[in-house]
């Protein structure tokens, strides 16, 4: 009893996959346009989640260990197909804003990333329940970020009109939409406040000696520190980082030998 | 002609798969703080893209449409997708080997990439023909190259400013793309 109650703080709080960990960044930005959107896709998400965590959980012994990524895959995406049948059946207004990011969930770094750390080595209800706990997260967060996105490009919340909108013909003063925060834009300069404060809350954590979790996903080390590409690949993320940083090194060189010369020229 | 052309344009400018879709975002982050990577990654991806909504495009029409079996999309595209860059991998190694030195570091990175099975998928929601899949696949993956390469070039600049303590890092890079998005909102009048 007590694990599952550890399990859903943690993925709520403690290491809640988009404030703190960072993940799935492709659907946070896509779909946030409103909170219902979110709400939408967050369910969607741990349903898929929570339930590839317990079958993955199950089959971890019978599994090998070389072909465990295409395993995993298979898993997901056919509880992804399942999910995308439901949702276009019983909401498919959902189904069309959401489109073509429902199927997308299969390459959602938060679930591939679950069943490699956790649930490939804990047994199915401690998984079932960090699923659940790491979705419903993810499901806030989205939401959170919907919502702000919402108010500020809409003046609505969950599509009710909050905010009186100005109406010039008349003169009537009011709300004038941010419609930017809407569109693709918005969702960069939203997601670009959401880094800077959780910069700011990182290090006023590590000031008080308890650092939060570091961050795993795309912000963090490009693809490289998505878990996944170094399980793919059989290299190590450190190797990963390294073949390609050392690539630009040549070209640096080079560069700055150039630049050296026309130093000495003037 | 025509209708290819406009799919040229609308894929790799009016709906820019970075910057209105947001697919393949995490390179068009994690990649792209030197040019010449950027370069490189572009080049990768182009040539996936390309290869990738071929087959995928032939799966769909000779096998999983007729069979009635196009539910099994998802499933399928992602396995091929995967399988497919192991082998082009495996391939460019033994047989173009100066190909898989300027490419074959950013291979693995694209395995799992949304880019790749949104375009697979894309392709098959729009209803194109397979000709007209390979446009769409290597007009997107020439979109994700401008717009990568653009945000290195950015960058580079970047490095010499003084950004904001929390900000540095992936924060002011977003700041960037999404000052880059709006530049691009300004094509999407171009075609209906």
């Amino acid at each position: 009893m007590n694990s599952i109650k550890e399990r859903m703080i943690n993925g709520l709080f403690k290491e809640n996959p988009t404030f703190i960990l960072m993940l799935g960044m492709c659907p946070t930005l896509a779909v946030t346009t409103s909170a219902i959107n979110g709400i939408g896709m967050g369910l969607s998400t741990t349903v898929v989640l929570s339930l590839s965590n317990l079958l993955i959980s199950l089959l971890r012994n019978v599994i090998p260990d070389r072909v465990r990524m295409p395993a995993f895959i298979v898993v997901v995406a056919s509880f992804v197909t399942m999910v995308q049948f439901l949702v276009q059946g019983f909401v498919p207004s959902l189904y069309a804003s959401l489109g073509i990011y429902i199927p997308l969930i299969v390459v959602n770094c938060i679930i591939l990333g679950r069943a490699e750390s956790y649930a490939s080595k804990n047994p199915p209800i401690p998984s079932l329940f960090d699923g659940i706990g790491m979705g419903l997260g993810f499901t806030m967060s989205i939401t959170i970020i919907g919502l702000v996105r919402e108010i500020l490009g809409a003046g609505q919340a969950f599509g009710v009109q909050i905010l009186p909108l100005a109406d010039a013909a008349t003169g009537k003063p009011g709300f004038t939409p941010i419609t930017i925060f809407v569109l693709a834009p918005g969702a960069f300069f939203v997601l670009s406040l959401l880094v800077a404060v959780m910069n700011v809350v990182r290090k006023k954590a590590e000031e008080k000696g308890k650092p939060l979790p570091p961050a795993q996903g795309c912000l963090a080390d490009g693809c490289v520190g998505c878990g996944f590409a170094a399980s793919c690949t059989g290299k190590s993320t450190a190797e990963l980082s390294q073949l390609i940083e050392s690539k630009p090194a040549a070209a640096k060189k080079s560069a700055e030998s150039v630049s050296d010369k026309k130093e000495g020229e003037e | 002609m025509k209708e290819l052309l406009i799919i040229l344009v609308a894929s790799s400018i009016v709906n820019n798969v970075v910057l209105s879709q947001f697919l393949g975002l995490c390179p068009f982050l994690g990649v792209s703080k030197r040019v010449e990577t950027a370069a490189g990654m572009g080049g990768a991806v182009i040539f996936v893209i390309t290869i990738a909504s071929f087959v995928t495009s032939l799966i769909y029409k000779f096998i999983l449409d007729p069979l009635g079996l196009s539910y099994l999309q998802t499933i399928a595209f992602i396995l091929v997708i995967a399988a497919l860059v192991q082998f082009v991998e495996m391939f460019l190694k033994k047989s173009v080997p100066a190909l898989y030195r300027s490419l074959g570091v950013f291979l693995p990175l694209i395995t799992t990439n949304c880019a790749v099975l949104g375009v697979a998928l894309n392709n098959v929601s729009y209803g194109y023909s397979i000709l007209q899949s390979v446009v769409n696949g290597f007009a997107t993956a020439v979109g994700f190259t401008i717009a990568i390469v653009i945000m290195a070039g950015i960058r580079e600049k970047i490095e010499f400013n003084d950004v904001p303590e929390p900000f540095k890092g992936s924060a002011i890079v977003l700041v960037t793309s999404g000052l880059m998005a709006i530049a691009f909102f300004g094509f999407s009048g171009v075609i209906k």
